[in-house]
C-alpha cells in the first residue's frame, strides 16, 4: 500500500492505495464520485476524463498514485454556487445528450480546448473532441455547444457546414 | 479491468531508477506517461513485479539546443513537444506528427521518450525518429551510451535498451526550412483517433530546384518501423517542381514496400498495407517538397 494526498473538486483526501488501483477506481469506489463513468477498457472513449493539475487526463489511464499531491477536477466540480457551468448550460439548451454517458468525458475535453482557445471553430471543436466517443451519434449537437458556450456562437457559427453533414 | 498487482517505486533520480531496474532485472517495467502502459496493464497484457514510476525525476523534461542538434528531455510530453517553438522551428516533422498521436488528453500525459521505448511499430513517432536519423541517449549502470535510431527498433514492442537502462533524452538534428528543408506525416486510419494503418514520415531538402535529400519513415510496415529506402535512393536528383518532378516523385514512391513485411489483419491485408505505403508516400514526399 502507498500513502496518497490528492486534491478532488477542491476536497484534499489522504488515503493508503495499492499501486495498481486506476485514478477512476479511486474517484468512484473510494470516494463515491461516480459521476466519472468508466466506458471501455481501451483508453478509447474518453468518458472518464477528468482535469489533472490544469490539462486533461483519462481518469482510467492514470494510477491513482501517479495523482499523489495533484489537483484533480472532475464533472461534479464544474458547477460552482449551485451555477451551472456555461458548459453544462448550454448542452442542456442544445440539447446536446441522449443517454449522457459521454457527457462528463465531453464537458471534460470542451472545458480544455476552451481554456487553450476561447472561439474555436467547428472544426477544431471536433478534432478537440476526438478522443470521446458518443454512440448517440450526439455529435452534431455537442459541437453547437461548445460552440454556443464558447460565446463565439451566432447562429450561422453554429449551423453545420456542408462539410460536415455529408455522410 | 484491474491490473495485476506490482510494487511501485518512485525514484527521484536518474541513478536510483537504474538501481532499482537493476535490482529486478526482466521483471521491472518503467512507467513515464502510462499512456501505453497502463492499457497494457488493465488488458492483462504485462505482468511487471516492480512498477518503477520515472514520472517526477528532475531534468528529464524540456527541450533545448546543442548547435546543429535538438535535445528533448525523454518525459517531455506530445503536448509540450507540439507546442514548443524549438522543436517547430528545428524539427517540424516531430512537431506535426505528434499533433496526431491519439488525442489531447493522451497527449497530456504521454512522452516522446515513452512512445519510443515502447516501440510499437504501428506507433507514430518511431518512424518519425527514424526519419530525422535521431539518437536516444540512455543512461545504464555503466553510465551513459547513445543508441542511432537506425539501431534503436529491434524488433515488435523490441528496443536496444537493456532492463537496467533508462532512456533519457532523444538527440534530433535540425532540419530547417530555411536549410531548404520541407516535412510532412502521412497517416492513414480509418476513424479519427486510431492507430496508423500505414503512416509515412517525409523529410525533403531541396537544393537548386531538386530533391537533394529525402529520408522516409514508415510507420506499421513490419514489426519494427522502417526507411523506404529504395525510395530515399531514387528521389535524389528528381526535380522539385512541375509535371517532370511529380512524376519522378511518383515513380520513386513505386517502390516504398520494397523490403518491408507488413503484418496482415482481417481488415487489412498485407498487399493493402503495401498500396498504402506507395500511395501514402508520393503524397508524403510532393508535401514535403512543396509540390503538390
Amino acid at each position: 500500500m502507498t500513502r496518497i494526498s490528492v486534491t478532488v473538486d477542491g476536497t484534499t483526501y489522504e488515503d493508503e492505495v495499492e499501486p495498481r488501483l486506476l485514478l477512476v477506481h479511486y474517484l468512484r469506489d473510494r470516494l463515491g464520485l461516480t459521476g466519472t463513468p468508466i466506458g471501455c477498457d481501451t483508453s478509447n472513449c474518453g468518458a472518464c476524463t477528468v482535469d489533472l493539475d490544469g490539462a486533461t487526463a483519462k481518469s482510467c489511464s492514470v494510477l491513482a498514485v501517479q495523482a499523489d499531491g495533484s489537483e484533480v477536477t472532475t464533472v461534479q466540480g464544474l458547477a460552482a454556487n449551485g451555477e451551472w457551468h456555461p458548459l453544462q448550460k448550454a448542452f442542456h439548451e442544445q440539447h446536446a445528450l441522449q443517454c449522457g454517458y459521454c457527457t462528463p468525458g465531453m464537458l471534460m475535453a470542451a472545458r480544455d480546448l476552451l481554456r487553450e482557445n476561447p472561439g474555436p471553430s467547428a472544426d477544431e471543436v471536433r478534432h478537440a473532441l476526438e478522443g470521446n466517443l458518443c454512440r448517440c451519434t450526439g455529435y452534431q449537437n455537442i459541437v453547437r455547444a461548445v460552440l454556443a458556450a464558447s460565446g463565439a456562437a451566432g447562429p450561422a457559427a453554429a449551423e453545420p457546414s456542408p462539410q460536415e453533414v455529408a455522410p | 479491468m484491474i491490473p495485476p498487482a506490482f510494487a511501485y517505486a518512485r525514484p527521484t533520480g536518474v541513478e536510483e531508477a537504474v538501481r532499482l531496474l537493476a535490482g529486478a532485472g526482466e521483471d521491472a517495467k518503467v512507467l513515464a506517461g502510462g499512456q501505453s502502459l497502463l492499457p497494457l496493464l488493465r488488458l492483462r497484457l504485462a505482468f511487471p513485479e516492480l512498477v518503477v514510476d520515472v514520472g517526477r525525476i528532475p531534468g528529464l523534461r524540456g527541450v533545448r539546443e546543442e548547435g546543429g542538434t535538438l535535445v528533448i528531455g525523454a518525459l517531455t510530453t506530445h503536448h509540450a513537444v507540439v507546442a514548443d517553438p524549438l522543436v517547430r522551428r528545428h524539427a517540424g516533422l516531430l512537431a506535426a506528427a505528434t499533433a496526431t498521436v491519439a488525442d489531447p488528453a493522451v497527449r497530456h500525459r504521454g512522452t516522446l521518450g515513452g512512445s519510443l521505448a515502447h516501440a510499437d511499430p504501428a506507433g507514430d513517432l518511431p518512424a518519425v525518429a527514424l526519419a530525422l536519423d535521431a539518437e536516444l541517449v540512455a543512461v545504464g549502470p555503466d553510465g551513459r551510451r547513445t543508441v542511432p535510431a537506425r539501431e534503436f527498433f529491434v524488433d515488435y514492442l523490441q528496443t536496444a535498451l537493456r532492463p537496467d537502462e533508462l532512456l533519457v533524452e532523444v538527440r534530433v538534428p535540425k532540419t530547417d526550412e530555411a536549410d531548404g528543408w520541407g516535412f510532412h506525416y502521412e497517416k492513414f486510419s480509418r476513424v479519427a483517433q486510431a492507430w496508423a494503418m500505414v503512416g509515412v514520415a517525409a523529410l525533403v531538402r531541396r537544393d537548386d530546384g531538386h530533391i537533394a535529400q529525402a529520408r522516409i519513415g514508415l510507420t506499421n510496415m513490419g514489426t519494427t518501423p522502417l526507411r523506404a529506402t529504395a525510395t530515399e535512393e531514387a528521389l535524389a536528383g528528381v526535380g522539385a517542381a512541375g509535371p517532370a518532378g511529380v512524376d519522378g516523385v511518383a515513380r520513386a514512391a513505386q517502390s516504398a514496400a520494397e523490403g518491408t513485411r507488413p503484418a496482415a489483419e482481417p481488415a487489412v491485408s498485407a498487399a493493402y498495407r503495401a498500396h498504402l505505403a506507395r500511395t501514402l508516400t508520393r503524397r508524403a514526399v510532393l508535401a514535403a517538397a512543396r509540390m503538390g
